[in-house]
């Protein structure tokens, strides 16, 4: 018998990743913001070459210098912001706004993945494998878009049913093997992500996958009637509001339905959900599988949003990886994935305004999103940067404080 | 060595582990220190052994105030422990584990594995140890795991040994053994600090005892103390943890277990041929070591385990008196819940519940997909906060609202939950592993009463338990496993004695036969004491 | 002393004498219950099957193989062998139905078949393959150059597979090799150009995967982030970084830093000289020989030294490892960086030994590739290489077939290492041993 009873068993460290991740004030989140901004900055300014010029002289002229630094970072970030924000020289209001309406219709993809992430995460499994699912989503999408010729607004429906079946196929493969073999859904999902490209570059060289009588690996477009239909000639389109009822949808799922209360259990502590007797394995697949459909959904973004792209090799970009982000960031929940996915959506926006306009890649802006999502989910580090004080560090201790808490907590408790 | 503790004082945020403790061993004296379980004698010897610093107070080694920062500081000054939970690598083996952190090297950094196990034969052979240095931990039972532990600290000098509840693993058979050990060790000049809640063990080998309670040391007595006395002070009033109640007979079958076996895919078996019957309004105990296969056979039992071979059969009775049988074998958890199996596990907070869920979700995940908690695939959040609520009241859990996260209940009101959940439920069979590990005596008693009552009410009650004396309280028949079989069913007023030989695998009348001859021995043995 | 042990020790000396509980004895007695294991045996059907079908239905029955197996010593002629296709098929689909076969009767006899056995199936139906491929083809498939670009190709996945088993042993999950590989390379590359010399760049490669790994290290140990979600973010993080600082400092000046160095092909006397072996073995780049020294110290010294023993005792139980005074947390954060610097030694593949410039994302995938490898090699450098091995085999083979010109489609052979990975996770994995404590931190 101790005197420190048995502590919580150690769950997935991940999940107390997320709980402290779920825990984390708006003020880390906007603090991590500003620490994002300021490492970008570091790098927009260290590859300038009016910076680099300048540096060479800054004890001479200082001046010089300063003015350069402000201008390549002030330029990068005053176009960043009006790429996604409000394009301020615009010659009509609808123009001014046009970049929150790109915003909103780049955030689309990663608020149906980030969602299909989320619940993952909440189920406790790590699915790395949005990728690939959005791939197979866009296949199925795709083909349907462009082979078959259906009415109007019955197009849509078949396109977005299809993007849905496909990627939970994919989502699928993996709840399966984990629940029936255990395979770890981490190594399967990379995996599968690779051949679903593979596999994507093997359809594209059939013809039937092809613009009758082209040789590139490239699809048709899909048909007109198909496409979203978007709000006043905006990027904005129903796929939005389809994201936003997807939110809902799974917030209802996780909050108010059975299978949801029995995958938050399986996420939380799976030995205790066996033994309530809850199907641990077809916890696995249902998740897997719906979150494989919603990734799919978002291969409906590209293919059904306005401009359309067709179906070719890169068509999910990196959705599947900034997903992961996206549902870090919002916490696994539905709102805050939401919120997430129109701040990632707009640094995609505002990143291709910033290329185009001051010549700063938009590779910076995964630099911005990695160092967002990494401090988020390391609260005292944040505290630590800008001096505030930490409660947890209150006492003076050799041990740090997790360890503390739990046997303190254990220890009123024997 | 004699060790001094002068007023340590250690917290937890606003919990109060150790207050102003005050401790004295000399210089080859075995110190028991007694206390129930949270009453802060593990902390105690952890900020001793460096693993936790101490908000106030000091720690003197023949007079000389030491500081450590950790446990290696502690062990250059002479101080090994023995922790509850062994502190061994399951993957090495017995020399890789007792020279880890001091290796003797040779060459580029390589481990000079014949010293090694020069270093573990040597003292395994003073002591008469019988370790072999090559075995891998992990295949080794836990009594000799113990002694690699002793090696451990011995082999680094130790003056003075802190063992930490070390007979909570041994059978009593076993215990007698570590005694013994403890005898030796301290005839050699080594001072032992013996923390421990069982007072038998105490007054067989301390010196000293000091007994705390609330992280406070409430006094001091001799082994010659009553176990009354020592009761009193440790829990702070007088306790009667005999369980007021009849005898039953039980009425007719109602859980039938037939030459149930459980062979992993290694051939190495967990259970084997176990048969016997539960009757309604009846309790039957199962005791043992821990790790005979009781985990085992409750999990087979409520179906997270798959059996090998042989069956399980729930009767129950039909409105004319028929015996109704359904046969649970190898069902799925769901099934067997379903069908009138109240559980509650070995392991409370790795199986029984969810830290990160409320009070009131914890009452119904085992029902959560019937109604009234939920129809047609939604929930009915109302529902689900109203029973928290009736059950919260019932079974006098603690908390301000059932609202609240189950991981900040105590581990006694945590486990009314537990017991809740089950028992709101109408049960033919109930299950109950451990059912009062982890929990304040308070709790144990309302435990025990409710766990009484349900049989009263009608259940077939099944309890394992691995406290002899919790087994003893609760039973109306006694089974006791060794090695996943049943070394035989007794009744409760079993001599302690015979249960203990039970337990390390000797038949019931073979155990009966062995404690008549051992009267004789214990005189033998106490005249010898005397001579000393 | 007398007590009741001794008495009891005559009656018990015999049940004593076994094996406590606890221990992984076999009871004879009721060994035969133990579940059968099918999934072997299905597995292999499965391809028997696939090989009958696939190779001997299709194969042109008049058709020739050609291998051609360079020797690469002087004095023995290389060798050319035209085999006939379908008998040669035909040979090896027979002992695969044989092999099979006995499978199934192990299945059934509850005994488990070897790893070498499945190994050895494996080959025998790669071969096949091989011998399918090529037939009716004009041109000689290079086995010799099959496998010495094999073993080139695993460099990047071995060295990532033991920068893994190094942080894993230690109680670190490093999913972010895929990022040291491309900070290697990226900062192999630059500072190779910089000072005009493949070799300092060579040294530059690890200290960019070391960076890398004192990030993990920082997240990961100190502030107890889950171990899996920073490399991933890591890895986007290197990629985003690598990507900006080519699109523009590179890209900008392109003549200082991106000017390709690229480390010698050192051909070893004598070693060389033994037929076929020593072509594939000791005719590489000094990478390969950094890359052999790199496996056999680690083989040795996790397992045999003070440093191993301590790093393991830290990822399989920290507490225990902690109370003899080792500092778990300072030994984890030392042996991450470690594990860092060994994959960006690796990620000098892509540019020194290859001797390109940095490109974007050139790692591709292969960090990824690496973990699954040390999974698949039981968390052992041992293991950990054969498995690198089968995915630089697997990723050559495309090369090797691309040039015979076989009717398989690319993507299918690039997709079989994949599918080989997650047929092994499903299926082998589950018994081998991971580090008992890794990916949780140790909060003391």
């Amino acid at each position: 018998m101790t005197d420190i009873a048995p502590t919580a068993p150690q769950a997935p460290n991940w999940r107390a990743t997320f709980r402290k991740i779920t825990n984390s004030s708006a003020v880390t989140v906007v603090l991590a913001i500003v620490v994002a901004l300021v490492v970008g900055a570091i790098l927009i300014a260290a590859a300038d070459e009016d910076v680099q010029r300048t540096v060479t002289y800054l004890f001479a002229q200082p001046g010089d210098f300063f003015v350069a630094l402000g201008q390549s970072i002030g330029g990068a970030y005053a176009a960043l912001f009006q790429g996604a924000v409000v394009n301020f020289g615009a010659s009509s209001s609808g123009a001014a706004l046009l970049p929150l309406a790109r915003t909103v219709a780049n955030s689309v993809p990663l608020i149906f993945a980030g969602l299909a992430l989320g619940m993952g995460f909440r189920a406790g499994l790590f699915n790395i494998g949005g990728q690939g699912q959005i791939m197979l989503g866009a296949v199925f999408c795709s083909y349907l878009g462009f082979a078959l010729h259906l009415p109007v607004g019955l197009h849509v429906i078949v396109c977005v049913l299809g993007a849905f079946v496909g990627g939970a196929i994919w989502g699928f493969v993996p709840g399966i093997l984990k629940a029936t073999t255990g395979a770890n859904e981490v190594i399967v999902t990379i995996m599968l992500n690779s051949i679903a490209g593979f596999l994507l570059g093997f359809l594209l060289t059939l013809q039937s996958f092809r613009v009758p009588g082209s040789n590139n690996p490239i699809s048709p477009m899909v048909d007109a009637n198909a496409l979203y239909p978007t709000f006043f000639g905006t990027p904005v389109s129903v796929g939005f509001v389809l994201a936003i009822a997807a939110a809902v949808g799974v917030w209802w799922l996780m909050e108010r339905s059975t299978l949801g209360f029995r995958i938050k259990a399986v996420g939380a502590n799976k030995d205790a959900a066996l033994t309530s007797g809850m199907n641990v394995r077809t916890t696995y697949i249902w998740v897997m599988t719906i979150g494989g459909g919603l990734c799919g959904l978002a291969a409906t973004a590209p293919l059904l949003g306005t401009p359309s792209q067709a179906l070719s090799v890169d068509i999910a970009s990196t959705f599947g990886f900034d997903a992961i982000t996206v549902a870090l960031l919002g916490r696994s929940k539905p709102l805050g994935t939401v919120l997430a996915g129109l701040l990632f959506g707009g640094l995609r926006a505002g990143g291709y305004m910033m290329q185009a306009g001051t010549g700063v890649p938009i590779d910076i802006i995964l630099v911005l999103q990695s160092v967002i999502v990494l401090l988020i989910a390391a609260p005292p580090l944040v505290k630590a940067i800008f001096r505030l004080p930490d409660p947890s560090r209150r006492h003076k201790v050799r041990r740090a404080r997790g360890m503390k808490a739990s046997v303190a907590r254990s220890e009123v408790t024997a | 060595m004699k060790l001094e503790l002068r007023h340590i004082t250690k917290k937890f945020g606003d919990f109060v582990a150790n207050d102003n403790i005050d401790l004295v061993v000399e210089p080859g004296q075995i110190h028991a220190l007694l206390g129930e379980n949270g009453a802060g004698k593990s902390t105690l010897m952890n900020v001793l052994y460096g693993l936790y610093e101490a908000d106030g107070g000091q720690i003197l080694l023949d007079d000389q105030p030491m500081q450590f920062a950790g446990p290696g500081d502690a062990m250059a000054a002479g101080i090994g422990m023995v922790h509850q939970h062994f502190m061994l690598v399951p993957v090495f083996t017995v020399a890789e584990n007792v020279v880890l952190g001091h290796e003797p090297v040779k060459g580029p950094d390589l481990i000079d594995v014949s010293k090694a196990r020069d270093i573990v034969k040597q003292i395994s052979d003073r002591f008469g140890f019988e370790v072999d240095p090559n075995a891998l931990v992990e295949d080794l039972p836990v009594g000799i795991q113990q002694r690699v532990e002793i090696i451990k600290a011995l082999s680094r000098q130790a003056k003075i040994l802190i063992l930490d509840e070390p007979t909570a693993v041994l059978t009593p058979q076993e215990t007698d053994e570590l005694m013994s050990i403890m005898r030796q060790l301290k005839a050699a000049g080594t001072s032992i600090v013996f923390i421990t809640h069982k007072l038998r063990e105490v007054q067989d080998v301390a010196d000293v005892i000091t007994v705390i309670r609330h992280g406070r040391v409430v006094g001091q007595a001799a082994p010659t103390a009553s176990q009354s006395e020592l009761a009193r002070l440790m829990v702070g009033r007088a306790v009667d943890l005999s369980v007021d109640k009849t005898l039953h007979q039980g009425g007719p079958v109602a859980l039938s277990v037939k030459d149930l076996s459980l062979v992993e895919p290694t051939g190495r078996a967990l259970l084997e041929d176990i048969t016997f019957d539960v009757h309604k309004s009846e309790i039957l105990t199962i005791a043992g070591v821990q790790g005979n296969g009781q985990t085992e056979l409750t999990e087979v039992l409520i179906g997270l385990r798959k059996s090998t071979a042989g069956s399980v059969t729930l009767v129950t009775q039909d409105a004319a008196g028929r015996a109704v049988t359904t046969d649970l074998t190898n069902q799925s958890v769901r099934t067997i819940l379903d069908s009138g199996v109240g559980y509650v596990p070995e392991n409370r907070s790795k199986d029984g519940m969810i830290a990160g869920f409320s009070v009131a979700e914890n009452l119904v995940i085992d029902q959560i997909t019937h109604p009234p908690f939920s129809r047609h695939g939604s929930l009915d959040t109302r529902a689900i906060s109203a029973n928290g609520a009736r059950q919260v009241e019932q079974f006098d859990i603690r908390t301000d609202t059932a609202q609240a996260g189950m991981g900040t209940l105590s581990g006694g009101n945590q486990q009314k939950v537990v017991l809740a959940r089950e028992l709101s439920r109408d049960l033919t069979v109930f299950i109950a592993s451990q059912p009062t590990r982890g929990v304040d005596v308070g709790s144990i008693e309302f435990i025990h009463g409710q766990i009484i009552a349900e049989r009263d009410a009608g259940a077939a009650v099944l309890i394992v338990s691995t406290e002899l004396n919790e087994v003893t309280a609760l039973a109306d028949r006694i089974a006791v496993m060794y090695r996943g079989r049943f070394v035989g069913i007794v009744p409760p007023d079993t001599d302690r004695n015979v249960l203990g030989l039970m337990m390390a695998g000797i038949a019931a009348d073979e155990a009966l036969d062995l404690t008549r001859q051992e009267s004789y021995t214990d005189q033998v043995q106490s005249e010898g004491v005397d001579h000393d | 002393m007398t007590t009741i042990n001794e008495s009891v020790s005559n009656a018990e000396a015999a049940r004593r004498a076994k094996p406590d509980q606890g221990s992984p004895q076999i009871d004879h007695e009721f060994a035969g219950l133990a579940p059968r294991s099918w999934k072997a045996p299905i597995i292999f059907t499965v391809l028997t099957l696939a090989g009958a079908v696939v190779f001997c239905l299709t194969v042109d029955p008049g058709s020739i193989s050609k291998v051609s197996v360079r020797t690469g010593t002087p004095g023995i002629g290389d060798v050319l062998w035209s085999l006939p296709s379908l008998i040669t098929l035909t040979v090896m689909t027979v002992i695969m139905v044989a092999m099979t076969a006995w499978a199934w009767r192990q299945a059934i006899v509850r005994h488990h078949i070897t790893t070498w056995y499945g190994v050895g199936f494996g080959l025998i139906f790669v071969a096949a393959f091989l011998v399918w491929a090529v037939s009716g083809e004009d041109s000689a498939l290079q086995v010799t150059a099959l496998l010495s670009g094999a073993l080139f190709l695993s460099v990047p996945l071995i060295f990532g597979a033991m920068a893994g088993a190094v942080c894993e042993h230690v109680g670190v999950i490093n999913v972010s090799i895929e990022g040291q590989l491309l900070g290697g390379a990226f900062l192999g590359a630059v500072v190779g150009s910089l000072t005009q010399n493949a070799w300092i760049g060579l040294l530059a490669a690890p200290v960019a995967g070391a960076l890398v790994g004192c990030l993990l290290a920082l997240f990961a140990v100190r502030y107890w982030v889950d171990h899996i979600i920073v490399g991933v973010v890591l890895n986007v993080l290197v990629t985003g970084l690598t990507n900006y600082l080519f699109s523009t400092v590179l890209t900008a000046n392109s003549d200082v830093f991106s000017i390709p160095f690229a480390l010698p092909v050192v051909r070893i006397p004598l070693l060389a000289d033994i037929p076929v072996i020593g072509t594939v073995l000791f005719n590489q780049s000094c990478l390969v020989y950094i890359m052999y020294a790199v496996v056999i110290l680690l083989q040795i010294m996790m397992f045999h030294s003070r440093w191993g023993l301590r790093m393991r005792a830290c990822g399989e139980h920290p507490r225990a490892a902690d109370t003899v005074g080792i500092k778990v947390n300072r030994t984890r954060v030392l042996n991450t960086i470690l594990g860092g610097a060994i994959a960006g030694l690796g990620g000098a593949f892509f540019t020194l030994a290859t001797g390109l410039a940095f490109g974007k994302e050139m790692s591709a995938g292969r960090g990824y590739i690496a973990l699954a490898a040390m999974i698949l090699g039981g968390w052992k450098p041992k293991g950990a290489l054969l498995a690198a091995l089968l995915f630089g085999f697997a990723d050559n083979l495309q090369n090797a077939l691309g040039v015979v010109g076989i009717g398989v489609p690319s993507q299918f052979m690039l997709m079989a290492p994949y599918l080989v990975t997650i047929l092994a996770v499903a299926g082998i994995v589950g018994t081998v041993r991971a580090p008992a404590q890794e990916g949780t931190a140790y909060k003391g």
